[in-house]
């Protein structure tokens, strides 16, 4: 049987991860290509619906990673996404999604390495985890299942 | 109907060597939506960028695609060729399959894949891209220059002779710096006051510049061209227009035992001081930790004394708000604390001392007139060890890289007590010497050679005192590292010193706008540090010469929509509430008996910086930002995970 290749999404922000992702390729730091990068000017612009529509679109995993703390570009941003972050994991363990499938992380431009980990670390994760398949059944049955209510 | 263009770089061979590029150029050639693709050897070339701007012409392609290296260094090329063939430039948009592929990736069939869905996912996205025009901001021509030593003080000169103001904040009750307290310098030994106090009289008296001196910069709001700047002015204690600098105080002031910081703890002061002679401006402060006044709560023979009545116990600090274009950051560095070098007995033995310290040795205004004496007896020392390297190349202590100006000033010490001390021995431990400026070697040639200053190659691993003498144990790694002993009567250590990091948060030091200049950037010497001065100087220089400066347009905005709904914004202000800039204004929306029927929220574009948080939070989805719409967004998390 083939291995499982997850496809896990990473949603950085333009000044630190973004930049310490190229520096991870400038120092030619090797890391799976499981992972794929959508560029935000800051984590502070991820809405966490946007998670919920990466894992509608078929996401195993996801990866949120922005500045440090108080190294925030904008000053604030990345405090905001981990204020928002605290309330949509309980959010999540209501939905069902196993929190352990969204990595949320600080990697400055100058932690090429520290990319490198979170990446083959995610994916290592995930791959243990399984597929996410859950957000399928759950349309499949809520729109053709007359009785509803159960998703099992 | 799109008609995108996408072009596949190969980059020499840096994306080519693992990614098959004419294979992702022929798959995303068949999208939907594109109309052109191709790859090049060198898309950012000059045949490259013709090779697409001929494309946009040719094809006539209303979205491009540039798949190379990281949007961060080259998206400004391709947007300005793009916009050169009449094309608007936010329609540009760039995968990033180098750094984020070809590079972290061995070459397989996966390399190549995640390749493609790249390129697809900007393919998608730029279908979404608005033509854009770039936002104008006004500059406020005036610069801050932090820090008075003599990278701030060229810096402050070079950005004046160019006719735009300058406020200089300096945290010591004089500027001058480091570059005050030094004897002589490498490798002219010139006297160093004499080249530097003209400039420090001409920055206090030249109209283009406001000088604060024992004042801090407190905060730094805003962006380049726009700074606000709180400098607090701590408070002097004293009237800078009454007071006439004749310095009475000072000598009458009962407290005068004051470890002096100008003489690095060599000498006293009295608690109304001024820190050396030359200081500009030539007018005392009263140190409030040490002043009998503010201890016991009575004294006041300073305020007795003063002729001009120019004593005000009374006096708090002063915040400013000053509004400025750019900052020039010249905070200079600071020599390690004693607790570094517990093995040299380094703030054990009053004998063992910095670089700095024998400056003020050395210094015809020191403390002791330029006699070389040490500082537990006031004898001569006879036999003098210099330890160079004290603390810089060193994993052990945290820091690896060189201090760069330490073997310079080494040999100068060396050079300056053999010219003091005529039958004195001067030793110096060094790892290796490093003098690779104009006569720097030469320089340490005739340290070694005429001035007879015994070089020993290898590191001190202890001193320690007995019976009156320094005994430094040490290697000579040039003798197959036999073990050496100099029973010394002074050491030196040429000690590294911390750069001083500016701490200017919010605003980081890779801001547009802020520049760096001299050591708080790294090791430099005197040339060095002017010259990086100039440099700065003439960065800020060019930013002045625009009346205005333009922005990329990706900004928050607000939607609108026609009467009676106006807007999904129903006014609940979340966003002004989060936004860091204070760019979300209140609009009121009037029917036409003037009324009030709808306040909303809307962005104030010159204030406003991308940074999104206001539409991650909106309830209505009302606000969305250009660049990274929620459109644009949705469709590339799409395009990703569908293939």
């Amino acid at each position: 049987m083939q291995e499982f290749e997850p496809k896990i999404v990473a949603f950085v922000c333009n000044w630190c991860t973004y930049a310490g992702a190229d520096l991870t390729g400038t120092s030619r730091i090797k890391y799976s290509a499981n992972v794929k990068i959508i560029r935000f000017p800051c984590t502070g612009r991820i809405d966490f619906m946007i998670l919920m529509k990466a894992f509608e679109n078929g996401a195993d995993g996801i990866i949120v990673s922005g500045c440090h703390p108080n190294d925030c570009h904008y000053s604030t941003g990345n405090f905001h996404a981990r204020r928002r972050w605290i309330v949509f994991r309980n959010l999540l363990n209501f939905t069902g999604i196993d929190t352990e499938r969204i990595q949320f992380s600080w990697v400055s431009a100058a932690e090429g390495f520290k990319w490198a980990d979170v990446v083959n670390n995610t994916v290592k994760k995930i791959k243990e985890i399984g597929p996410y398949e859950n957000y399928n059944k759950i349309a499949v049955s809520t729109l053709f299942n007359e009785e509803g209510a159960t998703n099992e | 109907m799109s008609r995108i263009g996408v072009f596949v770089c190969h980059c020499g061979e840096n994306i080519s060597a693992t990614v098959n590029c004419e294979k992702v150029a022929k798959i995303t050639g068949e999208l939907k939506g594109v109309e052109f693709a191709t790859d090049y050897k060198y898309m950012c070339s000059d045949p490259g960028q013709t090779l697409l701007k001929e494309a946009i012409k040719e094809h006539k392609l209303d979205g491009v695609v540039v798949a190379a290296c990281s949007p961060r260094m080259h998206e400004p090329t391709f947007r300005k060729a793009c916009a050169e063939a009449g094309l608007n430039p936010f329609l540009c948009e760039m995968s990033n399959i180098r750094e984020h592929c070809s590079w972290v990736h061995p070459k397989d069939d996966l390399t190549t894949e995640k390749a493609q869905d790249l390129v697809r996912v900007m393919v998608e996205k730029v279908k979404k891209n608005k033509a854009l025009n770039s936002i104008k901001v006004p500059v406020t021509k005036t610069a801050l220059v932090v820090g008075g030593g003599i990278a701030g003080i060229q810096a402050a000169l070079d950005i004046a002779n160019c006719g735009h103001k300058v406020i200089m904040v300096e945290r010591q009750p004089s500027i001058g710096g480091h570059m005050s307290q030094l004897s002589e310098t490498f490798p002219t030994l010139d006297c160093s006051q004499c080249i530097l106090t003209p400039r420090m009289v001409e920055v206090a008296q030249h109209p283009n510049i406001t000088l604060h001196t024992y004042s801090e910069v407190e905060s730094v709001d805003g962006f380049i061209g726009n700074f606000k700047v709180k400098i607090r002015k701590k408070s002097k204690s004293l009237d800078e227009h009454l007071c006439t600098g004749c310095g009475l105080c000072t000598t009458k002031c009962p407290q005068k035992k004051i470890p002096n910081e100008f003489e690095r703890g060599l000498g006293f002061r009295p608690a109304i001081y001024v820190p050396f002679p030359q200081a500009v401006p030539n007018k005392p402060v009263i140190d409030r930790e040490h002043c009998t006044y503010y201890i016991k709560g009575k004294c006041k023979v300073c305020e007795i004394v003063c002729p001009t009545k120019a004593i005000r116990f009374d006096q708090e600090d002063e915040v400013i708000d000053v509004a400025v274009g750019a900052i020039v950051m010249a905070t200079g560095f600071d020599v390690l604390k004693t607790d570094y070098f517990p093995e040299y007995g380094y703030g054990k033995y009053a004998d063992v001392i910095d670089g700095l310290a024998f400056e003020r040795l050395a210094s015809a205004s020191g403390p002791t007139q330029g006699e070389i004496r040490r500082p537990s007896d006031g004898q001569i020392p006879k036999k003098i060890v210099f330890v160079a390297c004290a603390g810089s190349r060193d994993p052990a202590k945290g820091i690896e890289y060189c201090s760069k100006i330490c073997c310079m000033y080494t040999a100068k010490h060396a050079m300056l007590y053999k010219h003091k001390v005529h039958d004195g021995i001067p030793y110096v431990f060094y790892m290796d010497i490093r003098a690779g400026g104009k006569n720097y070697e030469e320089f340490v040639r005739r340290t070694i050679v005429e001035d007879e200053t015994q070089y020993i190659r290898g590191r001190v691993s202890t001193i320690y005192e007995k019976n009156g003498k320094l005994i430094v144990k040490g290697a000579d790694t040039l003798m197959g590292g036999i073990p050496i002993e100099i029973e010394a009567d002074m050491v030196v250590l040429a000690t590294f010193f911390a750069e001083a990091h500016p701490k200017l948060k919010p605003v980081e030091t890779n801001t547009a706008g802020i520049f760096l200049a001299g050591a708080c950037q790294a090791p430099k010497d005197i040339p060095e540090s002017v010259a990086a001065a100039s440099g700065a100087a003439v960065k800020v220089a060019a930013l002045f010469s625009n009346d205005e400066l333009t922005r990329d347009p990706l900004v928050a905005v607000v939607n609108r929509s026609a009467p009676p709904v106006y807007s999904q914004c129903v006014g609940c202000f979340l966003c002004q509430s989060v936004c860091p800039y204070q760019a979300i204004e209140r609009e009121e929306i009037k029917n036409r008996n003037g009324e009030v029927i709808k306040t909303l929220a809307r962005v104030n574009e010159g204030l406003c910086q991308g940074c999104g948080t206001c539409v991650a939070l909106c309830r209505t989805k009302a606000i969305d930002i250009h660049g990274y719409s929620n459109q644009q967004v949705y469709t590339e998390i799409m395009a990703l995970l569908n293939d």
